[in-house]
């Protein structure tokens, strides 16, 4: 495709982004000022399970400022639940996957009762803020605690109480699937090692929380919506359907958003409350979440429990995974059984493994509904199996990566047909890469194997506990079903592009007119890029699953391909020269090796334009504007390596990472200095998770963590050394060579550093096998007395 | 996330702060710097019928130097304190312990008057004038009291002020020649609260301790004189052994919680591991100044 010939391409451009978000000109939902406007304030459960028997508003409607205040019976006959079934598993899936999936409906204000805490059960709309919430503590409420169902476990047992009486159960999905002999193949390996592992429960935590802003217009009897989310087309056809309102009237803006991460990426019920709270006062409505709202409201994510059972050879050689994880769902679960269904497809990781067998149930719970979050279900899945790698090398007392060597998919292995099927439908085929060479680099990286074992042994002399910690995965990515785009060349010759996509800070102004520049050959300054804004293009999906960079892409080029066929018909009957003899250069379309003979995109676009002046050939339309639906054959695998050195301090547990390394294939990159922080940013997150990020729930589903004082965001001093190294392979499916890098560096880091702090703990056999690593717990590993350890003469190598 | 209502008043005296006290104790919170009062009315956990900000009183914010001993404003803000020189010199743990203290933006802001009335258990300021042998002056329309700070901090955020008092100033005696200091801390985040805090700071006569006190925070309701630490030292010395011996006491005499972020085993642990590193340093410091 010499259309596609790098330009820019491949180039660090600076973001278009930052010009206004570093000057501090963002406009936020936050920012949005409208006359007349109103506040809301929610109401949200104290109680993780409880009967509503009354809610009583008078006191709150009289209140100063309150214009309307209600609770879920009041709007009970206008406007539905959140279908649990819209995401439906697609046609393929069921083939290799056994599933049985009920996901419940989502109320938009429950009126029967209450699920998790934090969930609304009345509002307050009022003057301002200050009043809704004043207005709130008047509301006298009736609530019937009932039992608690406050972990998975307490969930499964068969008189436990239901969440959804309707379902009968509190399992949301089933899931099952096999490769080769699965289970069965244990029986003949030489070596066993089962183990359970927890990946706790955290969350996406934007810097920016949600927030919905809504504007009914009656004349035209439109709405125009502003939210912080990542799918804004999702937002409005949700809207459309609960208010009765065609999608087109129907506008969805996600105007400079703060971060999302797979939190804001689905339809909340604020999303559509606040829309018919616009419609229904006929004045601009208002609703912003808080930071305490956020972590009780916003969804969670991870909290798996695994348990996993290896069958390997004498030299390391897996034989088989077995695997039956749970997933603490929360009280619904607004993304289906994707996160499980991405744990299953992914748990073989790089490696070659001839028999699988996996096993899913998705649990309600008293809990905050669980979401994607960056990652998506692999992290779990990868904590789990890149432990018990390490734990079969323990076993066999061979490195572990040693054995990651031996098990990996060998580059001219590639494409390599997993044996299993993707969530897409699709039976999975690892396109390409080379992953025993991304772990080598990592290695390098910190100074090779050899030296890194050697610096070991002569600290753990000297009583300093260093350990290497690896992690690797495999992701798939720029997942379908589709994503849309609209490009359009007007009579000024610049190019406007709108895609589906849906921004969170990702800079895809920035990373769209790359490619639409060079897909056109013009200069950059001369594309214009719209997102997130359903107005300018009619179906799209938002940004999510690590997608936009191939999807959206895709659907730029398709619809340019149209325009192109078009603009070239139209340059050849101006130049007078056949079609094949022209191309595209100089912001206009020559004739190849005569400089001469060229037509701008002005002039094209000029003769495009319908009326008695055009100069289109017979059967060209009039107007140089197309509109296409990019729907990719599958994901296309990326992959990574994750290497880091950790000291721990025997004293205190603390645990140091001296410098972690990622190395990891995204293909080509449009830009590597996004795609650099990407990963980066990835990172932070996975090492807030791994250390220090955690929503704790008591035994009673209270939760504990209800600010920024229990729950520990890593801030900037908090992050240690950090290399990314990117492995450019092309991906061979979709003529960019694109892959997604959204989630990849929120992969890995829980269990390198696990892994790490266990490898520095060789001397005392030490297993972490959940997630965060606790320093009190690492302290623990070397016994009561804290100076012991740290004596020379004492460690136990020496004892030995 | 916004507070409940409340009346908000400015005074721009001292008397006119005390009598606005006195008219509307104990429902009258005063704000300092409000790094802590403002997020506890904002959850509206602390609902104050009248907010009385001391933001404007010129007269609550200096740092004098008075012979044998520094007095501090009650809004003197901790940035202030970190950046003085007298401070730096003269009793050069408050210094240590400031640095300590969440980020510079709130410190900016955050004031030592509003710290040692907060009285968090996790705060670094009271174990500093534990071990500084710091006196608060405090006000009311009665009169005054001086309040050492042996007998200030009783509890979990409580001290011996009475709800028509104002703190108004923190009288801390110099460091003789010859001492060494040292304020140690360990927090999950950067900038966080402790898990657990020691203050050392002894006096040394060439190789005798003449002096030493000890004092942890974040290990117990408010913090803690570590007097079976310190008696460890002065009677056998600064051995590596001793000072071991004293780090195992001061966890045996500390009384942690457990909470979300440690259990109360591992701040024990912290204690110690704690209190060996600052007796440590404040022996290296103390015999460089000898």
């Amino acid at each position: 495709m010499p259309d596609t010939i790098p330009g820019y391409i491949g180039q660090s451009v600076p973001r278009r982004e930052d010009k206004r978000l570093l000057r501090g000109e963002g406009l936020f939902v936050a920012d949005i000022q409208l006359p007349n406007m109103l506040h809301v304030a929610i109401a949200r459960s104290q109680f993780p399970h409880a009967r509503i028997k009354d809610i009583d508003l008078s006191k709150a409607l009289s209140a100063e400022g309150v214009e309307l205040a209600i609770s879920g019976e009041d709007i009970l006959e206008q406007l539905p639940p959140i279908s649990g079934m819209q995401l439906a598993t697609p046609p393929g899936y069921q083939e290799r996957v056994d599933t049985d999936i009920q996901i419940p409906d989502q109320p938009l204000i429950p009126h029967e009762k209450v699920r998790f805490v934090g969930e609304p059960y009345a509002l307050v709309v009022a003057r301002n803020r200050y009043l809704a919430e004043d207005a709130l503590e008047l509301i006298s409420t009736d609530f019937d605690p009932l039992p608690p169902v406050a972990t998975t476990d307490k969930a499964l047992d068969e008189n436990a109480p239901l969440l959804h009486e309707k379902l009968g159960r509190n399992v949301a999905a089933i899931l099952h699937t096999k490769k080769g002999q699965g289970a069965e193949a244990l029986k003949t390996a030489p070596h066993r090692l089962k183990r359970r592992f927890y990946h706790h429960r955290y969350a996406a935590m934007p810097m920016e929380c949600r927030g919905v802003v809504a504007d009914y217009d009656a004349r035209t009897d439109t709405l125009t919506i502003w939210s912080s989310t990542q799918v804004v087309h999702w937002v409005s056809r949700e809207v459309a359907n609960s208010l009765g309102m065609p999608e087109e009237n129907v506008r969805c803006i996600a105007p400079d958003v703060g971060g999302g991460f797979g939190g804001k990426g689905h339809v909340y019920p604020e999303d559509i409350l606040v829309a018919y709270l616009a419609r229904r006062l006929q004045r601009p409505v208002k609703w912003i979440e808080d930071r305490h709202e956020h972590i009780l409201n916003s969804t969670h994510s991870r909290d798996n429990i695994y348990d996993v059972e290896i069958g390997f050879d004498n030299d390391g050689r897996i034989e088989t995974v077995v695997s039956d994880f749970v997933v603490d769902s929360g009280a619904y679960s607004p993304i289906g059984a994707g996160i499980a269904g991405n744990s299953i497809a992914h748990m073989l990781g790089p490696y070659d493994i001839p028999n699988y067998e996996a096993s899913s149930k998705i649990v309600l719970t008293n809990r905050t509904p669980n979401a994607p979050y960056r990652g998506a279900g692999r992290p779990e899945v990868g904590f789990a199996m890149e432990r018990a790698v390490d734990l079969v090398a323990n076993e066999l007392e061979l490195d572990p990566a040693e054995v990651r060597f031996r098990n990996m998919i060998k580059a001219d292995q590639m494409p390599y047909s997993v044996g299993l099927t993707y969530r897409d439908g699709v039976p999975i085929v690892y396109d390409s890469g080379d992953y025993p060479k991304a772990l080598e680099r990592a290695l390098e990286e910190l100074g090779g194997l050899k030296s890194i074992r050697k610096r070991q042994k002569d600290a753990l002399r000297q009583g300093r506990y260093i350990g290497l910690g690896l992690g690797c995965y495999v992701e798939g990515t720029g997942v379908g079903p589709f994503e849309g785009a609209t490009v359009k060349i007007d009579a000024t010759g610049k190019i406007v592009v709108a895609t589906g996509a849906c921004p969170q800070g990702q800079g895809h102004e920035t990373v769209f007119a790359q490619v639409t520049a060079d897909l056109w050959k013009v200069p950059i300054e001369d594309v214009y890029v719209t997102v997130a804004d359903t107005a300018h293009v009619t179906m799209g999906y938002g940004t999510l699953a690590s997608r936009s960079t191939v999807t959206a892409s895709g659907a730029i080029q398709l619809a340019s391909d149209q325009i192109k066929e078009k603009a070239f018909a139209i340059a050849s009957g101006i130049l007078e020269a056949g079609e094949k003899d022209l191309e595209l250069r100089d912001s206009g379309v020559g004739v190849k090796g005569v400089p001469g003979m060229h037509i701008s995109f002005r002039d094209i676009a000029t003769a495009a334009r319908p009326g008695w002046g055009h100069k289109r050939p017979e059967g060209i339309d009039a107007g140089l504007e197309a509109t296409s639906y990019y729907e990719p054959p599958t994901v296309t695998w990326a992959y990574a390596s994750n290497a880091a050195i950790v000291e721990v301090n025997p004293g205190t547990g603390q645990v140091l990472i001296e410098n972690y390394v990622e190395v990891h294939d995204a293909g080509v990159l449009v830009n590597p200095a996004i795609a650099d922080g990407q990963v980066k940013g990835g990172l932070v997150q996975g090492l807030g998770g791994g250390l220090m990020e955690e929503i704790t729930y008591d035994e009673n589903g209270q939760l504990l963590t209800g600010s920024f004082m229990d729950y520990l965001l890593p801030s900037a001093s908090d992050v240690p050394p950090i290399t990314v190294i990117h492995q450019e392979t092309p991906s061979p499916l979709n003529s960019l060579g694109v892959k997604g890098l959204g989630e990849g560096g929120a992969i890995a880091p829980p269990v390198v550093i696990a892994n790490a702090v266990c490898d520095a703990l060789r001397p005392f056999k030490a297993e972490i096998n959940s997630t965060p690593v606790r320093w009190g717990e690492v302290a623990a590993i070397f016994g009561d007395d804290p100076f012991k350890a740290t004596s020379t003469t004492t460690t136990p190598e020496m004892e030995k | 996330m916004k507070p409940a209502p409340f009346n908000y008043i400015v005074p721009t005296s001292i008397d006119e702060a005390l009598a606005l006290l006195e008219e509307h104790a104990p429902d009258a919170r005063l704000l300092a710097g409000g790094q802590s009062l403002v997020p506890m009315m904002n959850f509206r956990l602390s609902r104050p019928s009248h907010l009385i900000d001391l933001n404007c009183i010129p007269d609550l914010a200096f740092i004098q130097d008075n012979k044998d001993h520094i007095s501090i404003g009650a809004m003197t803000r901790e940035r202030t304190i970190e950046e003085s020189s007298l401070v730096r010199s003269s009793i050069p743990l408050l210094y240590e312990a400031t640095r300590h203290i969440a980020h510079l933006p709130i410190r900016s802001r955050g004031t030592i008057g509003g710290s040692i009335s907060n009285a968090d258990p996790a705060a670094e300021y009271p174990a500093a004038l534990l071990t500084l042998d710091g006196e608060m002056v405090v006000r009311s329309k009665q009169g005054k009291r001086q309040i050492k700070a042996s007998d200030f901090f009783k509890g979990i955020m409580e001290t011996a002020i009475e709800p028509n008092e104002l703190l108004v100033e923190i009288i801390v005696p110099k460091v003789p020649p010859g001492t060494g200091f040292a304020f140690v801390e360990i927090s999950r985040r950067h900038g966080d609260y402790a898990l657990a805090g020691i203050a050392a700071q002894m006096t040394l006569s060439g190789k005798t301790v003449t002096n030493v006190r000890l004092a942890a925070c974040g290990v117990g309701p408010c913090p803690i004189r570590l007097n079976d630490a310190e008696k460890q030292i002065i009677d056998d010395g600064l051995t590596e052994k001793s000072i071991q011996s004293a780090a195992k006491a001061a966890a045996l005499e500390v009384d942690p919680e457990t909470d979300l972020h440690a259990t109360a085993d591992y701040r024990r642990r912290l204690t110690a591991v704690l209190t060996q590193q600052a007796l440590l340093k404040a022996k290296e410091r103390a015999q460089e100044n000898n």
